[in-house]
């Protein structure tokens, strides 16, 4: 990514102090207007600074109990010490928390392996399966000696990471079918295609929701059932697939027609062509947008709220209603708030890095 | 006789197979049988729980009672009116906050947006930051936050907050002061209107005697002159009425003004904030689309600033914001659907209440699905409408 902002030039030569001096005039107060337009700036970002740091930090109450918080004007994160637990797990049985725990550290060490280009290879994928079985286990029980536990009672954080997590790991792959139906020849499969790609692009994700679990339960036989989870996940993963599917498929149109028609000359099969010429380049293209699908997608797991899932705006909602706590819904929403930018910034910013790694070896 | 062996016999069947056509046509078949098996299994199994839940299939009940009040609506509603009616409310609400926040979402974003390519380091800081917070929370976890603040953090109705004079927020909303009733308003209105049409026909007309005589003639200050000035007018005509319509304290709540609800002042204000983020960075991109010659190439023939910016640098940057800029309003509209979480009657929301009280899940899903699908394929044919007229043409 290059900055199409023009840089000034650098001050070369100089003490520190000279070298500051000329960046402040150069990028702040170049002209009268613009020393106007820096001092209102800096005047506004004062005013809200000082709010914050004084509602967060210097007016706020850290005791882990309540009752220092009528003394102080600021924020009370006795509600964060009291509530992290239920915040992070939900439901969950206080004393096989350990369970959820294990699994929350599973996802982000799954992530965080994923992440590193030199683990990428079809193992990874075969890692992943198992990593979601075992996780499954030991979240649902009911082996080796585990409690048996309902998915109804997974939450909290727990149930947005696997939610986005599956999420993910289930979306892309059937993105990659349908982007391919839709490039492809056989007019039938085309056609599936788009109809499912239009319908779910055209309607909001909290409809998808409603469908599953309002209308889901009506299309299966008399006495099979599928759990509410399982029937929100299937709804997330289908929608943003549709998403991810026009993604990949602005990649794939960009690639020139030179090279599907090279890859043909030499007599590749179709599979051959896709996975070895087209692909690896029309991915490599669509870095940007399809990290901030993904990123849409985390945020977007909160919306199984709205459908009586406890994930962990759910949880936090919950532990705001009780009546001990009424009086600290800010901290409440800014808690989780700072969780949910925690992992969106992360994702922005390895995805700007991955753009980056990805076109090093292409530029001469 | 030598023995037949066996590749023989099998062989055209192979090379059949191998056959590009044929492979198409089989593999065709095979997922239309898949769909359709899948289809007639689903449908079928949704005949027979409907049976046993003895609920009747159709549009039927569109015409009962709904009996349940909607806190606002653009046209009267009363709980004595039929369904169909409860849920043309809510189309109505659905469109009335979304074409709102696509106003403001635009205004905002567009002024962030420039801000971002500003020379001054400070303003691009703070453009960056507010894009960074608001795109990366939820925003629904935003919805429920303005909520919260709006409904328990604002002083109620005696002790409203009066941040400019006629303006009074409290926690059961905002009140604004409007222009009282008077019909010249209707007027100034309909003379907009011309206004603008007018407009649209004299830049066609400047055109054409562009082309035939190679005069020109300032379509955009006439243009303009004609779009404020015709209001303005009317607006004298009618003996300039100034009256305003202020809201001001009556008994337990305000009276008069124009009164935006918590909900609908909430669902605004979080699709505002959220959308602008992402329209800052379509018009970033768009501005930074242009190259900086392009620029001086018009400056150095001679153009005019401000033709240089209607002729040769805002036609290249339009190119690359409007698509992505309508799917920003696609988006705003979509995501009004979270409007049922926080109690704003729209469409999702009202089909919610409908479902419930009748059962008719399958339709009522239906409804709004299909309203969502009509309004995202009116907009992509008027984008691909508009791509067309403004895509390069390449030889």
């Amino acid at each position: 990514m290059t900055s199409m902002i023009p840089s000034q030039a650098r001050p070369t030569g100089g003490t520190t102090w000279k070298r500051s001096v000329r960046w402040l005039r150069n990028n702040l107060f170049s002209t009268p207007l613009n020393s106007i337009v820096s001092l209102v700036c800096i005047y506004v970002l004062w005013e809200i600074l000082s709010a914050l740091v004084g509602w967060g930090l210097v007016h706020a109450s850290f005791s882990p109990s309540k009752e220092f918080c009528g003394e102080v004007s600021g924020a009370c994160w006795a509600f964060v010490h009291d509530n992290y637990r239920f915040l992070l797990f939900g439901t969950y049985p206080a004393e096989s928390q350990w369970r959820p725990l294990i699994a929350i550290f599973m996802l982000l060490a799954g992530i965080l392996v994923s992440m590193n280009r030199r683990f990428w290879s079809p193992w990874l994928a075969v890692a992943w399966v198992v990593g979601f079985f075992v996780m499954y286990i030991i979240l649902g029980g009911g082996v080796l000696g585990l409690r048996p536990v309902s998915s109804n009672n997974w939450g909290g954080l727990t149930l947005t990471l696997i939610l986005a997590v599956v999420g993910i790991a289930f979306a892309a792959p059937l993105a990659l079918i349908l982007a391919l139906g839709r490039r492809s020849e056989m007019p039938f499969v085309r056609v599936i295609c788009v109809v499912f790609i239009e319908v779910f692009r055209g309607v909001p994700l909290i409809s998808v929701l409603f469908m599953a679990s309002l209308m889901f339960p009506l299309f299966l036989p008399d006495g099979v059932s599928i759990n509410k989870m399982l029937r929100a996940q299937v709804g997330i993963i289908f929608f943003q697939a549709a998403y991810l599917a026009e993604v990949f498929r602005g990649g794939m149109q960009a690639i020139p027609s030179g090279q599907y028609e090279a890859a043909d000359a030499l007599g590749l099969s179709y599979w051959q062509k896709m996975s070895k010429i087209i692909l690896p380049q029309a991915l490599r293209l669509v870095i940007p947008p399809t990290m901030s699908t993904f990123i849409s997608l985390f945020k977007d797991t909160s919306l199984v709220t709205i459908i009586g899932l406890f994930d962990l705006l759910a949880a936090t909602k919950a532990a705001i209603n009780d009546p001990t706590w009424r009086q600290q819904y800010i901290e409440g929403y800014v808690f989780i708030a700072i969780i949910y930018f925690c992992f969106c910034f992360f994702m922005s910013r390895y995805a700007l890095y991955l753009d980056r790694e990805m076109h090093k070896g292409m530029s001469h | 006789m030598a023995p037949k062996h066996p590749s023989d016999t099998a062989r055209p069947l192979m090379a059949l197979l191998y056959d590009k056509t044929v492979r198409s046509i089989i593999y065709q078949v095979l997922v239309f049988g898949g769909v359709f098996f899948l289809g007639w299994y689903l449908v079928s199994n949704v005949q027979t729980n409907l049976d046993e839940q003895n609920i009747a299939t159709g549009f039927g009940f569109l015409d009962r009672e709904a009996a349940f009040g909607i806190s606002e609506s653009v046209i009267s509603y009363s709980p004595q009116d039929n369904y169909g009616r409860a849920l043309a409310v809510g189309i109505l609400n659905t469109i009335k906050v979304s074409l709102t926040g696509i106003i403001l979402a635009t205004i905002i974003g567009t002024l962030i947006g420039i801000g971002l390519v500003s020379k001054n380091w400070l303003v691009r800081f703070i453009g960056k930051s507010y894009i960074d917070l608001f795109r990366n929370v939820p925003l629904l976890l935003q919805l429920f936050f303005w909520y919260a603040l709006i409904t328990n953090g604002l002083p109620g109705v005696r002790q409203a907050l009066n941040p400019l004079p006629g303006t009074f927020l409290t926690n059961r909303g905002l009140y604004i002061p409007i222009p009282a009733d008077n019909p010249a308003w209707f007027w100034v209105f309909i003379a907009f209107v011309v206004g603008i049409i007018g407009s649209f026909v004299l830049r066609r007309w400047s055109f054409k005697r562009l082309e035939a005589t190679g005069q020109v003639f300032p379509h955009l200050s006439v243009g303009l002159g004609i779009i404020v000035g015709l209001p303005i007018l009317t607006w004298l005509l009618f003996g300039a009425p100034v009256e305003m319509n202020v809201p001001a304290l009556q008994g337990f709540n305000f009276k008069g003004g124009l009164n935006m609800s918590p909900e609908f002042f909430t669902l605004l204000l979080g699709l505002t904030v959220y959308t602008a983020t992402y329209i800052a960075e379509v018009v970033r991109s768009g501005i930074q689309s242009v190259p900086k010659g392009q620029s001086e190439a018009s400056t150095s023939l001679g153009l005019k600033p401000s033709w240089t910016m209607r002729l040769i640098i805002l036609p290249q940057a339009l190119r690359v914001i409007i698509p992505p800029l309508t799917n920003q309003y696609l988006n705003l509209t979509k995501n009004s659907s979270l409007a049922v979480a926080i109690g704003y009657p729209e469409l999702v929301s009202i089909s919610n209440t409908t479902m419930n009280q009748t059962g008719q899940a399958v339709e009522g899903v239906a409804i709004f699905m299909t309203v969502y699908l009509g309004i995202s394929l009116l907009i992509s044919v008027f984008m691909n409408w508009y791509n067309k007229r403004m895509a390069l043409v390449e030889r």
